[in-house]
């Protein structure tokens, strides 16, 4: 059973917001890094760096991080990594922002954790999602949240983006569920984080 | 993947899908640290029965590359000096919890016959004439870089000693799994008997082929041959078939010149062919590393059954598979 959760514009919104609440919350957008986790993510770091800078005039740096090396579970199945580690900047005293497009175990953002050291060591390091969809594992929480959405651990959740799904995929997130399956589980509200998000 | 023992093993999908993997360690190997986890925590043990510089090291750089605990094993320095035998000494170093032998042999389908006795991933590093994959893999990665994904239509010309050399036939097979049109140019008696199987053709006029060709891969003349009398002398077989200024001249302009290393300069590649433009030799070296990381992660990283079908392939962002707790 599909039902769709966001279409363009509510993805487009969440987007414009998530970019305000990180200028925001960093006082601007100068020493601030985006850097995307492959594949969506990488698509979704581009979309924000692209909004901050048609409100705030900043071109912010965006980075591509893959973390296939650093998983916890290679050799439990085949792990494959899906594009090339490109930082334009040192990020040693920056802001990296960390872009993913679905928050669920924190098992990704723990091996970004570990990918990133490896590339420099920032001021901090804060982490944007399109999606939490609850379920953690790990103590991982993130900074800025498109959507917090309940769902089963069963349940798949979809970002369709046209730049990683191809022109005739429309912009959206679409929750995937067995048809059997309930929604029961209710994610905990993220902590307010700096009073904006 | 179970073992790596020789390309005739491998399909064009499995070869592509290994460059691409390689691709994304060559990347790894041009970081400031070049090192990442993938495999902490899993043993490598390269077992060399005949001497080597470069594919030992390049594959002991590799492992531990991944994080790998990597064991050196010198024949000269081990009990094969007492005469153990081959299987009692990889049974020996099985026990002591192994995960994978990167091994070298004189004898033809040695590595087969181990991977019959353990149970270890072993990984071919060349056995006697027979094969050398790894050597195959990287030499492949090289020419991607320089002439796109596939090679097909690609005219390879592989010149020298074939009938010693299992760098020629891993080559041969692997070239042609891409799509490229491989010519073995050597003289009669330096090429086997028959070549049933072998996806090439065959000339005996370097000149010949020498101006239509993408690419000529030189093989080393194996100095200790001379002695078997299947060439005059070095200086006939250089006139003939050696890629000397003269010959490099008569390259198309956009032709790569390859060696496996190591080179006898001035006999069958002159040493300024060898530094020239054209030459992607030191490229090679550097690929290996790259090629060695991606096989061993796909045989060591690739879970514990390795049947997995490619819809649970687990994609690093993760969000978007089928029944796996990512995330």
């Amino acid at each position: 059973m599909r039902s769709r959760i966001f279409d363009a514009d509510d993805l487009r919104r969440a987007h414009t917001r998530i970019a305000h609440e990180i200028v925001e919350r960093n006082h601007g957008a100068d020493d601030v890094v985006l850097v995307g986790l492959y594949t969506r993510g990488v698509a979704i770091a581009r979309r924000l760096a692209e909004v901050i800078e048609g409100f705030e005039g900043v071109q912010v740096p965006v980075g591509a991080l893959d973390v296939a090396f650093y998983r916890d579970d290679i050799a439990l199945r085949p792990v494959q990594p899906l594009g090339p580690t490109e930082v334009p900047v040192d990020v040693s005293g920056r802001v990296m922002v960390l872009v993913d497009d679905v928050l669920f175990t924190g098992r990704t953002i723990r091996a970004a954790l570990d990918a990133l050291t490896e590339l420099g060591r920032p001021r901090a390091v804060q982490l944007a999602v399109l999606v939490d969809r609850g379920h953690r594992e790990l103590p991982i929480r993130a900074d800025f949240v498109g959507k917090n959405l309940p769902t089963n651990e069963a349940d798949d959740v979809r970002v369709r983006l046209t730049e990683t799904d191809g022109p005739e995929a429309t912009d959206g997130i679409e929750l995937w569920s067995p048809s059997e399956a309930r929604t029961t589980d209710k994610v905990e509200p993220a902590p307010p984080t700096g009073g904006s998000a | 993947m179970k073992h790596l023992l020789s390309i005739a093993d491998l399909t064009r999908d499995d070869i592509e899908e290994m460059l691409v993997l390689a691709e994304s360690f060559r990347e790894v190997t041009q970081r400031d640290i070049p090192k990442v986890p993938a495999l902490r925590g899993k043993v490598v043990v390269s077992l060399f029965y005949e001497d080597s510089t470069r594919t030992r090291i390049s594959f002991e750089t590799a492992a531990k590359r991944l994080s790998c605990d990597v064991m050196g094993f010198s024949v000269s320095s081990s009990s094969v000096k007492k005469g153990e035998s081959l299987r009692d000494t990889v049974q020996t170093i099985e026990a002591m919890g192994i995960d994978a032998v990167v091994m070298r042999h004189s004898a033809a389908g040695a590595p087969n016959r181990v991977a019959d006795w353990i149970d270890a991933h072993i990984v071919n590093a060349g056995d006697g004439c027979h094969e050398h994959p790894t050597q195959a893999l990287l030499d492949l990665l090289t020419l991607r870089r320089h002439l796109g994904a596939g090679l097909d239509g690609a005219r390879i010309a592989i010149v020298g000693d074939i009938l010693h050399s299992r760098v020629a036939r891993s080559d041969a097979l692997a070239f042609a799994a891409l799509g490229a049109d491989v010519t073995l140019v050597a003289p009669p008696t330096l090429l086997p008997s028959t070549l049933a199987g072998w996806p090439v053709s065959v000339s005996h006029d370097l000149d010949a082929v020498l101006a239509d060709l993408d690419v000529i891969y030189l093989l080393r003349i194996q100095r200790e041959r001379q002695n078997e009398a299947l060439l005059p002398s070095l200086r006939e077989y250089t006139a003939r078939y050696g890629l000397t200024v003269e010959r490099a001249g008569r390259l198309r302009k956009d032709a790569l010149v390859m060696h496996p290393g190591p080179m006898n300069r001035g006999v069958e590649i002159a040493a300024e062919v060898a530094e020239g433009p054209a030459s992607v030799i030191t490229e090679q070296v550097a690929n290996g590393v790259a090629v060695r990381m991606a096989v061993l992660y796909k045989l060591l990283g690739s879970g514990a059954s390795g049947v997995v079908g490619p819809g649970a392939v687990v994609g690093a962002s993760g969000a978007h598979v089928e029944g796996a707790t990512l995330g």
